[in-house]
C-alpha cells in the first residue's frame, strides 16, 4: 500500500519535471518559430531592436566560442595528460590540483566574470598597454579576447574531466606494448594515448562550447556590448552575443513589449544551437563507448 | 645445479639476481644463462616469479618503483643497467600473455616498432612486416588484408601477429610470457614451430604454465618455486632425472 503510494509519488515528480520542460520548450517554439527566416538570421537589429535580425549576435557568439575553444583545448588536454600520465598518483600536489579543478567547476559564473575583469583586463590588458602601446588604451578594456579567455577558464574543468575519462579507458596493455617495442614516454603518448583520447577530447570540447555559448555572466564585464553597428574584427573589439542580447532585449530595450517576438525567436535560436551541440557530444561519446566495448 | 654446457654465446646472463618489494623476496637468487641457439623455458606454479624475471630482462621493471633489484644481469656481456633502455627493449623483445593488437591495421601494428625507431620508407616497413609474418607463420592467412583492423583477427592469429610485431625489430633475444595460455592447439603448434625455427637467430626465453610445452620445445628448463630457482638443467635431464624432489613432483603433476 505504502509502496505503491511511493511509486505513484515519484512518477508524479518525474511527470512534473517533464511537464515543466515541455511547457518551456513548447512556449518558446510556439511564439519563436514564426519570426524565424533566413533574413532574421542574417541581418542586424534595427529601430531600437524592435525590427531586423540577430546576425551580429550570432557572429559574435561564434567568434567568441572559437577563440574560447582555441584557448581551452590545449589548456584542458595538457592538464589532463599531466594529471593522468605524468603526475605520481599519490602526490599531494595532484590531490590539490584535482580539488582545485573540481572547485573551479562549482564557482558561480558571475565570479568568473569579475575575475576576468580584474585579472585579464585590469592586470594583463593594462600591463600590455603599458609595455607595448605606450599606455594607449588598446587591450586594457573589455574585448572579445578577454571574454573568450574568461569563458575558457569556466569551461576548462569540462575538458579536463572528459579527457581524463578517455585516458582512463585506454588499456594498460597498449601502453606496455608500446614501451616493449622501444617507445619513449613522449612517443607512447603521441602514438597510443592521443589517438585513443581524441573522442574524449572532442566530447569535452563540444560540451564546453555548448556551455560557453549560453553563459552571460562571465562576458558581462569582459567584452559583451549592448549594441554595436559593426562586427568584431580584431581581438580587442567588443562584440554582441546571443545570451546577452536576450538579456538586453528583455530588460534594457527602449520598448520591451515591442521586442517580444524577436526575443522569443532569439531564445529559440540559442536553445537550438546548444541542444544541437549537446546532442552531437552525446552521440560521439556513445559511439566511442561502443567502439571500446567492441575492442575489449 | 650447474649450468649446462654452452652451445652458443650467452645473450642474457643473470648473476645472483634478487627482486624484492618492501623487504619481501619475490624472486631469487637466480643465476642462469640464455644462449644463442637455445630455448630456455621457465616453469613453475603461479606466483613463483616467472613473469617478474622476464620483466627484469627487458627492464619493464623500471616502471615499478617499489621493486628492489640486487645482483647483476648482463646483456651480451654488458651490465643491463648501463644499456640504453630504449635500445635494450628493441633488442630484447617481449610477447605478452594476452594477445594485445594495437587499435590500428595489421600493417600499422607491424610497422609500429620500426616507426618509433624512425624508419619511414614504405618498402623497408613492408619488407620487415612480411619477414615477421612469415617467421610467425601468419603470412599466408593475412597477406591479402594487411589494411584490415588487427582486432578482426582470431585470438590465435592476434598472438602470432604480436610475435611478428616483435620480430620486425630483429631482436637478439625474445621473451615470451605464457604466449599460448589462451590459444587453441593449432595456433599453439604454429607458435612452437616458429620458436624452434627462430632459435638459430635469437636467444629465446619461454615462460609457460604448460609443462608438456616446456618438454616439447626447450633445450634448457628452469623450475621456479615461490621465487626460488629450484633447478636449472638441460630439459631432457630435468624431466627424466630431476635432482630435486620438488621438481619431480611438479613435472609429474603430483604437485601440491
Amino acid at each position: 500500500m505504502i509502496g505503491s503510494l511511493c511509486i505513484m509519488l515519484s512518477a508524479l515528480c518525474c511527470l512534473t519535471i517533464v511537464g515543466f520542460v515541455a511547457a518551456i520548450l513548447g512556449d518558446i517554439a510556439y511564439y519563436g518559430v514564426h519570426l524565424l527566416s533566413w533574413q532574421f538570421l542574417t541581418t542586424a537589429p534595427s529601430r531600437g531592436m524592435t525590427e531586423g535580425g540577430i546576425f551580429p549576435a550570432i557572429f559574435g557568439t561564434a567568434f567568441l566560442v572559437i577563440l574560447m575553444t582555441i584557448a581551452v583545448i590545449p589548456l584542458g588536454v595538457m592538464t589532463a595528460i599531466y594529471l593522468h600520465e605524468y603526475a605520481s598518483k599519490k602526490s599531494r600536489t595532484v590531490v590539490w590540483i584535482r580539488l582545485a579543478i573540481q572547485n573551479l567547476a562549482g564557482v558561480p559564473a558571475i565570479v568568473f566574470g569579475l575575475f576576468g575583469m580584474g585579472f585579464f583586463i585590469q592586470f594583463v590588458g593594462v600591463g600590455i598597454d603599458k609595455a607595448f602601446f605606450a599606455g594607449h588604451l588598446t587591450f586594457g578594456q573589455p574585448a572579445i579576447l578577454w571574454a573568450a579567455l574568461t569563458l575558457a577558464l569556466l569551461t576548462m574543468p569540462t575538458v579536463v574531466v572528459s579527457t581524463e575519462e578517455s585516458l582512463r579507458a585506454i588499456p594498460a596493455a597498449h601502453r606496455d606494448v608500446a614501451y616493449s617495442l622501444g617507445a619513449t614516454k613522449l612517443q607512447m603518448i603521441r602514438r597510443i594515448v592521443l589517438p585513443q583520447a581524441l573522442g574524449g577530447i572532442l566530447t569535452g570540447t563540444i560540451l564546453a562550447v555548448g556551455r560557453g555559448a549560453g553563459e552571460v555572466a562571465p562576458i558581462l564585464f569582459t567584452g559583451a556590448a549592448y549594441f554595436l553597428p559593426y562586427l568584431p574584427k580584431k581581438l580587442n573589439d567588443q562584440f554582441m552575443e546571443l545570451g546577452y542580447h536576450i538579456y538586453v532585449m528583455a530588460t534594457q530595450s527602449p520598448d520591451v513589449e515591442a521586442t517580444k517576438p524577436i526575443l522569443y525567436s532569439t531564445v529559440f535560436v540559442l536553445l537550438a544551437l546548444t541542444f544541437a551541440l549537446n546532442f552531437t557530444a552525446i552521440w560521439i561519446r556513445s559511439r566511442i563507448r561502443q567502439r571500446l566495448r567492441l575492442e575489449r | 645445479m650447474t649450468a649446462p654446457v654452452a652451445v652458443g654465446t650467452p645473450v642474457l646472463e643473470t648473476r645472483a639476481l634478487k627482486v624484492s618489494v618492501a623487504g619481501k623476496t619475490l624472486l631469487g637468487p637466480v643465476s642462469l644463462d640464455v644462449r644463442l641457439g637455445e630455448i630456455l623455458s621457465i616453469i613453475g606454479p603461479a606466483g613463483s616469479g616467472k613473469s617478474t624475471l622476464l620483466k627484469v630482462l627487458n627492464r619493464m621493471t623500471d616502471f615499478e618503483d617499489s621493486l628492489q633489484l640486487e645482483g647483476t644481469v648482463l646483456f651480451r656481456g654488458q651490465d643491463l643497467a648501463e644499456v640504453d633502455v630504449i635500445d635494450l627493449r628493441r633488442r630484447v623483445g617481449l610477447v605478452f600473455p594476452v594477445p594485445t593488437p594495437l587499435p590500428m591495421s595489421i600493417f600499422e601494428n607491424l610497422a609500429f616498432g620500426l616507426r618509433l625507431k624512425g624508419v619511414r620508407a614504405h618498402s623497408e616497413l613492408m619488407q620487415r612486416a612480411e619477414a615477421g609474418l612469415k617467421a610467425a607463420y601468419l603470412w599466408e592467412e593475412v597477406k591479402d588484408r594487411l589494411a584490415m583492423p588487427a582486432s578482426n583477427l582470431s585470438g590465435g592469429q592476434q598472438q602470432r601477429l604480436c610475435l611478428a610485431r616483435t620480430l620486425t625489430l630483429k631482436p637478439d633475444a625474445l621473451l615470451l610470457d605464457e604466449p599460448c595460455s589462451g590459444l587453441d592447439p593449432i595456433s599453439t603448434a604454429k607458435i612452437e614451430e616458429a620458436l624452434t625455427a627462430l632459435k638459430r637467430e635469437m636467444a629465446i626465453v619461454l615462460v609457460t604454465n604448460n609443462v608438456k610445452q616446456a618438454s616439447r620445445v626447450s633445450d634448457n628448463t628452469a623450475f621456479l618455486l615461490m621465487g626460488e630457482l629450484v633447478e636449472f638443467a638441460p630439459t631432457v635431464d630435468l624431466f627424466t632425472n630431476p635432482k630435486d624432489k620438488r621438481t619431480e613432483d611438479y613435472v609429474t603433476g603430483r604437485f601440491g
